[in-house]
């Protein structure tokens, strides 16, 4: 309710309430100082301190004071808003007042966690509850707003998260939007060939899953599309979305492929990204043969036509359906969502940042996902594991924690690459019977069926050398090291150092952030922690929501995890995104501006400001005046009026001076 | 084998001081020590590894436990060339170097010196510097397999002959230019000088 | 760019040849270079382990000396032990308040002053990002055709800081000695310690790792290696008499400094280089400087 009327100067009557919070409060600030010297400001009529104020006792406190004290504006020190504001607000709304007679003072996270003096520590607290004291002295009887929600929710990323996410929401009859910017979902789970622990075929669990979207109604599946812009709020967004032209109408396209064979490049000519780059295609291609949807992509950065408009097209002839349309423009998409959920994935460590371990260098030295793509049927060696001259590799090594744990990259555990690792082990063995060495520091294999795996693995006559390896080098000291990869390493269990030959080394590298986390992390307003990856509300309680509400975490682009973790936060992020969509409203704090028209001189220096063009002009009166509903709260106007005719709601002109003299008048 | 012979091997806490680690942590470079986690590429990367009869890894282990006479006594800190590349391959950016010149440094206080050519070198360097402000190189070795290994004399003679007439070999002293008394001037007052010049 | 030249011990001794070629080289090329006036020994990795801040101080008083004699002036320091020490001291001051206090306060017994202002630089970079391939490139005039250089850069100089090359696959010598015309080699030790003092001291040790280098070198198909610190150069050199060939006859290695290598090449005599003083000698390479023991 927009307050224009002069609050009636009625009895003010304040309650104090200072909160030990055990003795997160109560051991640096001296409690009781503080609440005697609330005891003695004026307006004050009772003050207290207690143990936990949060607490059911605690706020009954209150509710007794505004029963028996007829106590009309209450303050409580304690800690952030953040965390309590809507318990004590709550409180008052329920003892019958309004829950916006209450301000809170920050003496914790304000005060005794960051003062390292005692006594520093009371006299700040003491001044920010003078200074709440008188503020709140004037505050005026305000109801949340609520605004209407948009119930569909925008997933962005089509891995096994937003995959998983996305069916849930649509069985819960929601529409979702699933975005993702490769020509196919699937992630890269779809480039696994068996996933730990119980080795299951990756492709075989997820495709059902890719096949289910593509056939929802309730899914509108843009692939080979990216999110321009974001716009808007919780429960209001605007999301732009960019088609990026696949060149070919995905309608039309059935997947038959005899574009791609009729190709004018006879081979491969770029990196196959879905084999990562152990194999070339063409320019016109089928990501891979479960890609969803099922339609080719052709690539302008290597299609002839595309680049220079002179080729005999043997594409367009080939093709019977006439899907291919070298004339598409991108095109663009807004959207109205409720939530959002991002879930757009991890990448590799690129191992050639470790020049020791001979990447990039040495023919034989893999990453783990490469192994993947070798050992896959649909991969470059139709799933042989050969080395790059064709032989099969009589002995392997497998390297755990390369660019995690290291200060140097990343100093954090990637979580999955030691059962990568040990899956790597067990493939390699079973397909050609090497003599397999696994190198660790730290064996992590906590999650269900995990230890039991590397409990197999260790059967099958793997050989575990505790001891990260300093290199791989082609430098043979003895005959049987000629021609080999030799890894030096301490094996430090044994406490010796050791020179072990093999054919082929594979690098468990670890996880880290999508190389554009920075930009993405902006473009929807939440923030990265020190790793590079998405940070959470809260890493214990909070770990699929983000400062900004509305927009949600799932899947690796929250922090290294696993398939289960993942699928488990994707349905957590969905069933708070459903928490946000299913009211059909959001509350919004009453900070809306308005304009006293007695002041107002019509001068229409707001209305140009205003981001959210929320102010107009009545004509009649000549005066602007806020329309509440579009109203965002920022205090642009009020900042700019010259006649000071513009206010804000929570944060009067007066609040604010009162705040400020008391926190001043405590000298 | 005599009854003599056999030692109980489980360790008790007095075995262990634990402000041995603590104070080679207190030295510069030393102050990371407490992130190891063991994972041994120091040990893999050092070219000497091999030779040692603890690796620097175990080291390390054995100076945060406090197993001082063990370290103390062991060869690997007397084989260690400073060649750094422990303190580059690292994980957790330890500067293992540094870790293991404190630890000569140390052996030298306590006049332990199990490897007594290279204390030898070092005492015939450190005079030489103290007293013409330069190292001459081959009266410091000569004067270190004298007091050590005086076969190696022999051994490298043949060698030193050649040197001498190609013109590599500076028997005689070379001089700073005046101001080599400076030198120890200089190192005396930073504090007291060091210790070990009268013989072990 | 005016530089101050600190020899180090070695090079007045084990390592003339490496002064004789390094001035020698500097000259012909035009860079003006002066001998740090009145310096004292670096301490090298030998003081370091005896007592670490009078190992700083005795660099220190280098720095100082350099700053007085010519500030602003890089000083060029051949050996890579001093190389580092001069560095590592550079460093230590700068980060540990305790360690500059106390050497601040010596110096000032004898009347210095460091005030952290001077680089400290090795012939390479001069020689690499200074003056610059291309210019040496052009002052070539008898390139070193017939011989494959292996190039063994050692440790000190890329480890622990590397300014101006890669740690793990330096290139600066090869780059040089390209230009210079010779053939060479790529390896995958060189950055392995020769090891240093431990020739000497523990010879098993020692010439064991020295070996190690040799025999790679060798297989690699080098028939001579270049160095630019005189300790892996004399151990690289001086004990070579166990390597046999495979039909059994001695196989020696020339050992030079990359300096004489590139003077030849600059068409500077054998005998201003210290060729004379090798103990092995350098393989004519097909233009006929002739290197005689």
């Amino acid at each position: 309710m927009s307050s224009n009327t002069k609050q009636k100067t009625e009895d003010v009557r304040v309650a104090v309430y200072v909160c030990h919070c055990g003795t997160n409060i109560a051991g640096k600030v001296s409690v009781e100082q503080v609440r005697q010297f609330a005891e003695r400001l004026p307006s004050v009529v009772v003050a207290r301190d207690f143990k936990f104020m949060c607490s059911d006792p605690g706020q009954e406190l209150i509710a007794d004071d505004i029963a028996k004290l007829q106590v009309n504006r209450v303050v409580v020190a304690s800690c952030s808003p953040l965390l309590h504001e809507h318990t004590f607000r709550n409180a008052l709304r329920k003892a019958g007042l309004n829950p916006f007679y209450y301000q809170m003072a920050n003496i914790r996270e304000h005060v005794s966690w960051v003062t390292l003096d005692r006594k520093l520590a009371t006299d700040k607290a003491k001044a920010l509850v003078a200074a709440a004291v008188r503020r709140v002295a004037n505050a005026v009887a305000l109801e949340k707003k609520r605004i209407s929600a948009h119930r569909d929710v925008l997933i962005v990323g089509g891995g096994i998260a937003g995959i998983h996410g996305a069916l849930t929401l649509a069985e819960s009859g929601k529409h979702v939007y699933l975005v993702e910017r490769e020509p196919t979902i699937g992630g890269h789970m779809a480039q696994f060939d068996k996933t730990f622990p119980t080795l299951d075929c990756a492709a075989c669990i997820l495709t059902p899953k890719m096949s289910a979207v593509k056939n929802h109604p309730n899914i509108t599946l843009w692939t080979y599309s990216e999110v321009e812009e974001v716009n808007g709020f919780a429960g209001n967004f605007k999301v732009r979305v960019k088609r990026k032209p696949r060149y070919v109408h995905e309608e039309l396209c059935v997947g038959c492929n005899d574009c791609v064979e009729a190709c004018v490049f006879k081979r491969g000519k770029v990196d196959d990204e879905f084999n990562v780059g152990l194999s070339k295609r063409k320019p016109v291609y089928m990501p891979f043969p479960q890609a969803t949807p099922a339609s080719v992509v052709i690539d302008p950065q290597s299609c002839l036509e595309l680049m220079k408009g002179k080729c005999s097209k043997t594409c367009v002839e080939a093709c019977e359906r006439a899907a291919i349309d070298f004339k598409q423009e991108p095109t663009y998409e807004e959207v109205d969502v409720g939530a959002i959920i991002l879930a757009t994935g991890y990448k590799t460590f690129d191992p050639k940042r470790i020049p020791e371990y001979g990447y990039g260098k040495y023919p034989n030295v893999y990453t783990t996902l490469e192994i993947e793509r070798l050992v896959n049927a649909t991969g470059p060696t139709q799933g042989e594991l050969v080395l790059k001259d064709g032989s099969t590799p009589k002995s392997a090594a497998v390297i755990h924690c390369v660019g995690s744990r290291d200060r140097r990259f990343h100093l954090y555990c990637s979580n999955v690459c030691c059962m990568s690792a040990l899956k790597m082990a067990h493939l390699i063995k079973e397909r050609t019977g090497a003599d397999v060495f696994n190198f660790y520091v730290d064996m992590r294999t906590a999650f269900k069926g995990y230890e039991e795996f590397y409990d197999q693995v260790l059967n099958e006559g793997v050989q575990f050398i505790r001891g990260r390896p300093a290199e791989v080098t082609d430098w043979a000291v003895t005959r049987e090291e000629e021609g080999k990869l030799v890894v030096r390493v301490e094996d430090t269990l044994l406490g010796m150092a050791r020179r072990i030959p093999v054919d082929m080394v594979v690098l468990a590298v670890g996880l880290e952030s999508q190389l554009d986390a920075e930009e993405v992390q902006r473009k929807f307003n939440i923030s990265c922690s020190r790793d590079g990856f998405f940070l959470e509300r809260h890493p214990k309680l909070g770990p699929v929501s983000t400062f900004s509400d509305g927009i949600f975490l799932s899947g690796t682009c929250q922090g290294p995890k696993d398939i289960p973790e993942t699928v488990a936060q994707a349905g957590a992020a969905v069933a708070e995104a459903l928490c946000l969509v299913d009211k059909g409203y959001v509350e919004v704090e009453p900070n809306t501006a308005y304009i006293d028209p007695d002041a107002c001189s019509g001068c229409k220096t707001c209305i140009a400001l205003c981001p959210f063009k929320a102010i107009n002009r009545d004509e009649s009166l000549k005066i602007a005046v806020v329309n509440e509903a579009l109203c965002k709260g920022c205090g642009t106007c009020v900042g700019a009026c010259p006649s000071g005719a513009a206010e804000q709601n929570l944060f009067t002109n007066k609040q604010i001076y009162q705040e400020i003299e008391g926190v001043l008048g405590y000298a | 084998m005599s009854d003599s012979t056999f030692e109980a091997r489980p360790k008790q806490q007095h075995h262990f001081d634990l402000n041995f680690g603590k104070s080679i942590m207190a030295l510069p470079g030393g102050e990371d020590l407490y992130r190891c986690i063991q994972c041994g590429t120091c040990s893999s990367t050092c070219p000497l590894s091999a030779y040692m009869d603890h690796t620097p890894r175990r080291i390390i282990a054995m100076t945060r436990a406090g197993l001082k006479d063990d370290v103390l006594a062991s060869n690997t800190i007397w084989l260690c060339s400073s060649c750094y590349s422990c303190t580059v391959a690292c994980p957790k950016q330890i500067r293992i170097t540094d870790v293991m010149y404190s630890l000569k440094r140390r052996a030298i206080q306590t006049r332990r010196f199990s490897v007594g050519p290279v204390a030898a070198l070092a005492r015939a360097f450190i005079a030489s510097v103290l007293r013409t402000g330069r190292s001459n190189e081959s009266r410091i070795i000569v004067r270190t397999w004298l007091s050590t290994q005086p076969f190696e004399l022999v051994r490298q003679a043949w060698l030193g002959l050649r040197l001498w007439l190609k013109g590599r070999l500076s028997l005689r002293r070379h001089r700073m230019t005046g101001s080599a008394r400076d030198i120890p001037k200089l190192l005396r007052n930073l504090h007291e000088p060091p210790t070990f010049n009268r013989k072990a | 760019m005016h530089y101050l030249y600190y020899p180090g011990c070695s090079l007045k001794a084990t390592g003339k040849p490496y002064e004789e070629s390094l001035l020698a080289v500097f000259r012909a090329l035009g860079i003006d270079v002066d001998e740090l006036k009145d310096w004292n020994c670096c301490g090298a990795t030998t003081y370091m382990g005896v007592d670490e801040v009078q190992a700083f101080a005795l660099a220190a008083r280098n720095l100082a000396l350099a700053e007085r004699q010519a500030s602003g002036a890089a000083v060029v320091a051949p050996c890579n032990a001093c190389y580092l020490v001069l560095n590592k001291a550079q460093h230590y001051v700068s980060e540990y308040p305790d360690i500059r206090k106390r050497v601040t306060r010596a110096l000032k017994v004898i009347e210095l002053e460091y005030c952290g202002d001077v680089n400290v630089r090795h012939p390479l970079d001069i020689l690499v990002n200074d003056y610059g391939i291309e210019r040496i490139g052009q002052e070539v005039k008898q390139p070193l055709a017939g011989l494959n250089v292996a190039c063994y850069c050692g440790c000190q100089i890329v480890r622990p800081y590397s300014t101006f090359d890669d740690q793990h696959n330096p290139q600066s010598m090869e780059r040089l000695l390209r230009a210079a015309g010779a053939n060479v080699i790529d390896w995958p030790l060189k950055t392995r310690c020769c090891g240093a003092a431990l020739t000497g001291t523990i010879p098993t040790a020692g010439t064991g790792l020295s070996d190690l280098l040799l025999k790679e070198a060798r297989r690699r198909g080098a028939n001579t290696i270049a160095t630019c610190c005189p300790l892996c150069q004399h151990n690289l050199e001086c004990y070579q008499a166990e390597g046999r060939g495979e039909s059994g006859t001695l196989v020696q290695t020339p050992v030079v400094y990359f300096t004489q290598l590139l003077g030849l090449a600059l068409g500077l005599k054998p005998k201003s280089l210290g060729l004379k003083r090798m103990l092995i000698a350098l393989q004519p390479p097909a233009q006929a400087t002739r290197a005689v023991l």
